[in-house]
Formats: C-alpha cells, structure tokens, sequence
C-alpha cells in the first residue's frame, strides 16, 4: 500500500489509497461504488467492464489503477444517471436492445467513444468497433440498430 | 372463449392473497418464483394480470424468487413460464378482481356486472365512485380459492396484453448496478473458492502455513477439499486465492476414456424406448422392407457446450443466530434452499431463505446452485457477516455444469414413393438436469468434496413426460406410420451435465432434419415440399410456407452459398418455428441471413417475442459454428474466452422474425423454440453449399476438412 491515488470520474475528483496495481475495476466498484461497470471475465476478454480513459475505451478489470492518476475517467453512471440520460441510452431502451442487460454499459461505453468521433458509422462499423465485447443472449443486431440510431440523431 | 382450466402452480398456492397483495395504495405486488433471466417473464405477467385487474402495468411491483414471502413453485426453465405461471396469475388475478368487484357492488347497492374498474378506481354505470382496488383489499378476504371466483376476460377484451410493454427492468439493468455481481451488503467480504482441477480431483496437500504468513488478514477455511478465502478486499481475495492454488496439492482424479464423445457414442448403457408407435402392433419400424425403397441412416454427434454466462456465478450468504439467507440468481429458488437444508442438516422451511437476485443471462442451469453453497459454506466461519463470492471466468469454464454432448443415430426407411415409412433414433447423452435437491441429493460440487462427503449426484434424465432430456424433439411432427424413440443414458462419466437451453432438442432436431433432407433429396423432392407433404398439423405447415416464403426459397444457388431450413415444435407441445437461413462458405462459414415464422399462440408482448427469436437465432448459430468445450483426460481445458470463442458483433446474420397471430389460442412457451431448427437449418445449409453432410458440431472448418478431406 502507498500514497493515495488521485484521479478524475466522471467530472469529480477522487482520491483512493489502494495498492497502485489494483485493477480500476474493483476501485471503481468497490472503493467509489460506482457498480454500473459490470465485472465480466477479469481478463479484458470479454468488454464488459469497458470504461473511457480520457476518452479512450479501455478494460477496467486489467487496468492497474496508477494508469487513470491524473487522468480523467468515464464510466456508465456518466451516462445512465443524469437528466435526461444520455441518447444512446434512450436509444438502448427505445429499441429494447437486450436481454439479460449484462454486457450493456460496456457496449455503451464503447458506443459513446464510437459517436465522440463523428459521422454516422454505417452498421458494420458499428459491429466491427463491438467485436471486443460479447454478447450471449443475442441482442446483437437491436445494439447496433440502438448506436445507429443514437449515431443518426435520432433517440427515443 | 373463457379459460378456466388450472394451472399446476396453483396446486400448492391456490388462493388469491398467494399471488396479489394490494396493502399499499396505488401498488400491486405479484409474488411469483418465477425469476427473470432476461427473458422478460415479469413484464409478461404483469401485463397479463394488469388486463385482468383493469390496473396500470406501472403499478405493479413484483416479487420473484422469494422463498419465503412468495409462492413455491417450480423452477424456471423449458419454457414453461407463460403456460403455466401466466395462467396461474391470470387466474388469480381474475378471481380477485371479481372478488372485489362483488364487495363493491354490495357496498354500492350496484349489480355487480355494472362495476367496472378504471386503473383501479371503481366506476358503476359509467361514474367514477370513491372506492379504489385498495380500499376494497382492505375488508375483503383474499385468502380464498382462485378456481372458485375466477372468470378470465375474453380475450377480445384484453389490451395490456398483445402490446409490446417495454421490459420493466431493463433500465436499470443498462446503467446501473442491477445484478447480483453487483450486490453489496452492509458489511460485505469478500469469498473466493478453489476449484478442483477436475470433477474428481480431491486434496492431497495444502501448506496453510505458507498462506497465513503471506495474507495474514484473509480468513482460510478448510474442510476437506473444499477450500477457500474470505477477506474484506475484493482484489486481495483473488490474489489470496490464486496463492493458495499454489500452496495446494491435488490427487490426479480420475481415469477416464480419452475421447469422451466417443464413449457416449459406444456406450453399453440399457436403451430405453420412450415412444414405439407401429402402423399395426407386429410392425415394428425396424422390420420394414428395405427393398420397397430405401433406408437413410445418420450419426451425429455434439460436443460438450458450456453456458457461458457473460458474467461468472455469483452469490452472497448470511448466516445469523443459525439461520442462513441466499442471494442468488438460481433458477430454481426453492430447490436450491431444500439442497442447502440437505447439505447444512437444518429445515430449510424454517431456517434458510434464498432471495433471488438477476444475474447475466445463464441459459440453464449454469454453476448459479453451486456458487451459493461456497458462499454460505465461507459464511458460516463469519456469523453476522455477508460473504459475496464470485467464481472466475475459468471457474465458470472448469466447474459448472455443462451442456450434455450427444451422439445421435437416426435411421428413415422410404416407401416405393419415396415417403417415410419408417423412423428409428436413438439418443445417447449424458443427463440432461440435475439440479440441486433433485432426487433428495445435494446436487453442488463442493458438497462432494467436504469431510464427510455427499454423494455424488446422478439422477436419471428428464423423463418425455416433462418433455424428455436426450429424447426431446428426437420424435418427429411429421406424419410417419412407424416411429421409434430410444435414449440411452451415459451415467459413469466424470462429467457434470445439467439442463442448457433446449436439453436434447438442437441435437435430435439436427439430426432429424438433416434426414429430412436426405430423404427429400433420395425422393427427388425439394426440401420444403417434403416436409409439408409430411404434415398433418397446419400450425407446422403454416409456419414451414411462411419463412419460404420470407426467405424467397429455394432461393439463388451459388458454389458457396445455400438455404437451409429446419423446423421444430419445441417438446412437440410449446412453440412452433421454422428458421430458414443462407449460409455463405469461403475461408469462414458465414450464416449471412436468417428467417424465422413463429406460431407461439396467444402472443402476450410482440417484441418480447421477437427479441426471444432473435436471440435464439444468434445463440444457436454460436453453438454451431463455434463452441465446443475441450478436455484432457476428465480436465477441462477451457479456461477463458480465447479458448471458447462465440459469435462476435461483425458475425452476426441479419433476421427476420414473423409471428404467426394465434391470439384465440393460448399462449405457448418461446424462449427455446428457434434454437434447435436454426442447428438444423444450419447444418442443411451447410450441406447444400458444400455437397457433403457434416454429421459433428459444431461446424467449424476443420470439421468440414475431416469430412471431405
């Protein structure tokens, strides 16, 4: 254990006193109790603990948490808890793009980074920026209809 | 027409105050075991009970899964939900609004057939009066018999339910922590449990010294080889685990055959006839004449298929002053309590409560039972506090059940006109559920492994009457004079199968299709044409001619695309589906396109439906192209998602999905019926692009390879 860590999530400045090799994720649910990061495979396998790391979509679960000091983190609640929430959330809903629900703040996430670069991406450069995040139940085309959508404007 | 049959859930819960409580103003609570496993059950019963009560969807409230404030019943799986809880609830829900409808005529002086509910307010010739659903619950008993008060609305008087209600709970579930992975308790530690090597594997040493001197602060607890961490840091447990891995010795575990599909395909276990129907009693299909036309036979197999939940099992146990409570996202609630009772030696009526919490979609009975007994196992060392434990991704892989492999033989025998005269299969499958409490067996791996040990569980497969295990869907819909079903059960294999979406059915279906469309091609007839000249039943013809038809069949030929198509009534008694898709065959197999025609009966929400289908499409087609769990010896050796690929974003094909509107029928269970005839339509597919038939899944590349050389 060494000095405290400090960072950005979603706008606040934190400060976290944990080994610096512990994975963003466990700080993120566990110290911050920011639970809307899901804890998928903890080996960066499977995007559902995707997070924004200065904009950039990064794994949590294999992200030592010394890689975000000083830098700026996003995560779901940026998303899903304002008001109104984001777009692609109402777009999410609007298309009823799941099943389980699991992998959905992951693929937001992403979805998020996707849209931050402009343009409306057509639907196989909505798939190809999914292909790091797996979905079991099938929801997949509803997703990806859900970020065209949100990318075209359009929204609930 | 009014229904007014009963529903088997309400055998143990027959009256109205089982399944409503309106104490709160303005809310309904519906209490069922039922569980949402992402398959939009809750929602589907409230709009049916919301059309029964005349009471806004938005005010229900419900309770799934609560051993002991909610109803008991059995566990959710084989699509049985709607059939019966739904009918269950629109029978109460009938009863008490009728119930309450009389109290308000007698206190109004009003006949009763003029009081009329209005989201809960009374109305009597059309003018809203003061009292409410909730004032009326307040002097009416509701602890009276559903059958004797119930009289369901006709189903042309039904809104809520035909209406695409979007999910109740999926907001949460997209932004927020809504999972049991997410669950945190005052108090909360932090348990992890070490995972045998194999099923067999037991402990021949642990150095706890070693442990204690390295993680001081994390509790270890032993008893036997069931081995595991509790501390107050989540990522300090996982490194106390992955430490005491290597501070423990197993035993090899068992010898086991070296290919163990092979073992259950040359299997010497008793064949067991579940259905013998001859065209006369001394003709057995088997003693058909060959030389009238023609007998086609095939073999398939199917390998082991993990769950694969996109998060890994979880649960968190309390013990206190001896009693034990559970969350979990067990699908069976109350099985699961009665196991724990088993292995704990306590009444679980009175002193264990398991409280269902959704987890990430499992699609069966994945390692969400046995998770709960490490947790409550761990808990126990630390009365008054919580234990979460969550199993790793590899554990997941390594330890829960699996999806049963299957070695599947069909033989057709065609008459002089080349129709099928005759039809023989025999599935030999390792079980297709065991779940905990089952035959009064613990039924959880770590109770196997605790000083005494509990027996190993093996029980016998699900029987045809439940809609069989190998068996289901191996006998056929089509109309054929002689059909013979058997299954032979593998119960020797050091291999832990339970239910996966379907059971037998993907297997027997793939199987059973693939024959179809040898025969059509033997009879010279297209595929299509074959199967509806061999049907009788027109809810199976209809939904055959529709996906034709959306699919344009037979569609542009090409050297490496075709149509396939597959059909199945799910245990010949749920939903009907036909799936037809194109499969396009260059360095990958490509499913590009699929269409789906669903005959589900009454449909109580159109997009859940379609969403059910859907996901059944993709899943399937995963299942097909790519899963195969790997072994060396009786060891798992996937470990992680690199070594069990599923379909990505960019492989999915497009879908369409019709249902087929049956509203004057009742509802049929969905959420399993597209997968089996999308294996087939697949494996159709795949053979009419390549030329050959590929008899083993899944379909990969190499499987093409071996087959054509």
């Amino acid at each position: 254990m060494t000095g405290a860590i400090e960072f950005e999530v979603n706008g606040n400045a934190v400060s976290v006193a944990v080994a610096p090799t512990t994975p963003l994720l466990y700080v993120l649910r566990n110290d911050l109790g920011l639970r809307g990061t899901r804890h998928g495979c903890g080996e960066g396998d499977c995007g559902a603990c995707t997070v924004l790391l200065d904009g950039r979509p990064i794994t949590a679960c294999n992200t030592q948490v010394e890689a975000a000091a000083g830098h700026q983190v996003e995560t779901i609640e940026a998303l899903g808890e304002t008001q109104p929430p984001h777009p692609l959330v109402d777009a999410v809903l609007a298309e009823q793009a799941g099943q389980c629900g699991y992998c959905l703040p992951g693929i937001l996430m992403r979805a998020k980074a996707l849209l931050a670069q402009g343009g409306a991406p057509s639907r196989e450069q909505i798939a190809a920026a999914l292909d790091d995040h797996l979905c079991r139940c099938g929801a997949h085309n509803r997703i990806i209809q859900a970020i065209a959508t949100a990318a075209s404007g359009g929204g609930a | 027409m009014i229904d007014i049959a009963s529903s088997p859930s309400l055998d143990d819960n027959p009256n109205c105050a089982d399944w409503f409580d309106l104490s709160y103003e303005g809310k309904v609570t519906l209490r069922t075991a039922k569980v949402e496993i992402g398959q939009g059950i809750l929602t589907a019963l409230v709009q049916i009970a919301a059309d029964e009560m005349d009471i806004h969807p938005d005010r229900f409230e419900v309770l799934s899964g609560h051993t002991r404030l909610g109803p008991l019943e059995a566990q959710t799986a084989s699509s049985l939900s709607l059939e019966v809880t739904g009918r269950a609830i629109r029978l109460a829900a009938s009863a008490l609004r009728h119930l309450l409808a009389s109290e308000a005529a007698t206190l109004l002086q009003a006949v009763p057939d003029d009081v009329a509910f209005v989201d809960g307010t009374v109305h009597v010739g059309g003018r809203e009066t003061p009292l409410t659903s909730w004032t009326l619950a307040q002097t009416v008993d509701l602890n009276v018999p559903v059958m004797a008060h119930t009289a369901p609305k006709a189903m042309t008087e039904r809104c809520v339910v035909g209406t695409s209600l979007p999910r109740q709970d999926l907001p949460a579930k997209a932004v927020t922590a809504a999972f049991i992975q997410d669950l945190s308790l005052d108090g909360m530690m932090h348990g992890r449990v070490l995972q045998p090597p194999s099923l067999s594997a037991r402990i021949t040493h642990f150095d706890g010294e070693a442990m204690e001197s390295r993680f001081p602060n994390v509790q270890i607890v032993q008893n036997g080889s069931f081995l595991g961490v509790i501390a107050a840091r989540e990522d300090v447990a996982i490194r106390a685990i992955a430490a005491a891995d290597q501070c423990t010795t197993w035993d090899a575990g068992a010898t086991v055959a070296a290919d163990l599909v092979e073992a259950i395909g040359t299997t010497e276990a008793a064949e067991e006839v579940v259905l013998h129907k001859a065209d006369s009693p001394n003709d057995s299909g088997a003693a058909i004449d060959p030389t009238i036309g023609a007998t086609l036979s095939m073999q398939t197999r199917r390998t082991y298929i993990a769950h694969a939940s996109i998060a890994p099992s979880c649960a968190v146990a309390t013990w206190r002053d001896g009693e034990l409570e559970v969350y979990s996202h067990t699908q069976a609630p109350h099985g699961l309590r009665d196991a724990l009772g088993i292995v704990f030696g306590i009444d679980p009526v009175k002193h264990i409560t398991v409280i269902h919490t959704p987890g990430a979609g499992t699609y069966g009975h994945s390692g969400q039972d046995d998770v709960a007994l490490d947790a409550a196992l761990l808990a126990r060392t630390v009365p008054g506090s919580p234990v979460r434990v969550l199993w790793s991704r590899a554990d997941d892989f390594a330890a829960a059940p699996l999806g049963a492999a299957m070695v599947v033989c069909a033989q057709a025998t065609l008459d002089a006109n080349g129709r099928m005269a005759a039809f023989s299969i025999v599935s030999n499958s390792q079980p297709h559920a065991r779940r905990p409490g089952q035959d009064g067996a613990a039924g959880m791996t770590a109770a196997e492994r605790l000083e005494p040990p509990f027996a190993a569980h093996c029980c016998d497969d699900v029987p045809l009457v439940r809609g069989g295990g190998a068996e289901r869907n191996a006998t056929p819909l089509y109309a054929i004079p002689n059909i013979r079903v058997a299954k032979r059960i593998v119960k020797d294999l050091p291999v832990r199968t339970s239910a996966f979406r379907g059971l037998g059915a993907p297997a027997n279906v793939f199987t059973l299709e693939a024959l179809m469309d040898d025969a059509a091609a033997y009879a010279g007839v297209d595929p299509i044409a074959y199967r509806l000249d061999h049907l009788e039943d027109e809810r199976a013809k209809a939904v055959i001619e529709r996906a034709a038809a959306m699919a344009g069949w037979p569609g542009r030929e090409s050297d490496d695309e075709a149509l396939g198509v597959g059909f199945a009534q799910y245990k010949n008694r749920s939903a009907y589906s036909a799936v037809i898709v194109r499969v396009r065959l260059d360095e990958t197999i490509r499913v590009t396109h699929a269409w789906a025609a669903v005959d589900a009966g009454e449909i109580i929400n159109p997009d859940g439906l379609h969403n059910q289908v859907e996901g059944g499409i993709i899943q399937a087609t995963s299942l097909t192209l790519k899963e195969a769990v790997t072994f060396d010896g009786d060891r798992i050796t996937t470990h992680g998602w690199s070594d069990y690929p599923i379909l990505k974003f960019s492989e999915v094909p497009q879908i369409a999905v019709e249902l087929i509107d049956q509203s004057h029928l009742p509802p049929l269970g969905a959420g399993e019926t597209s997968v089996a005839p999308t294996v087939a339509a697949i494996g159709n597919a795949v053979c009419r692009a390549l030329g050959a038939r590929i008899c083993t899944l899944p379909i990969t590349r190499d499987a093409i390879v071996a087959a054509i050389g």
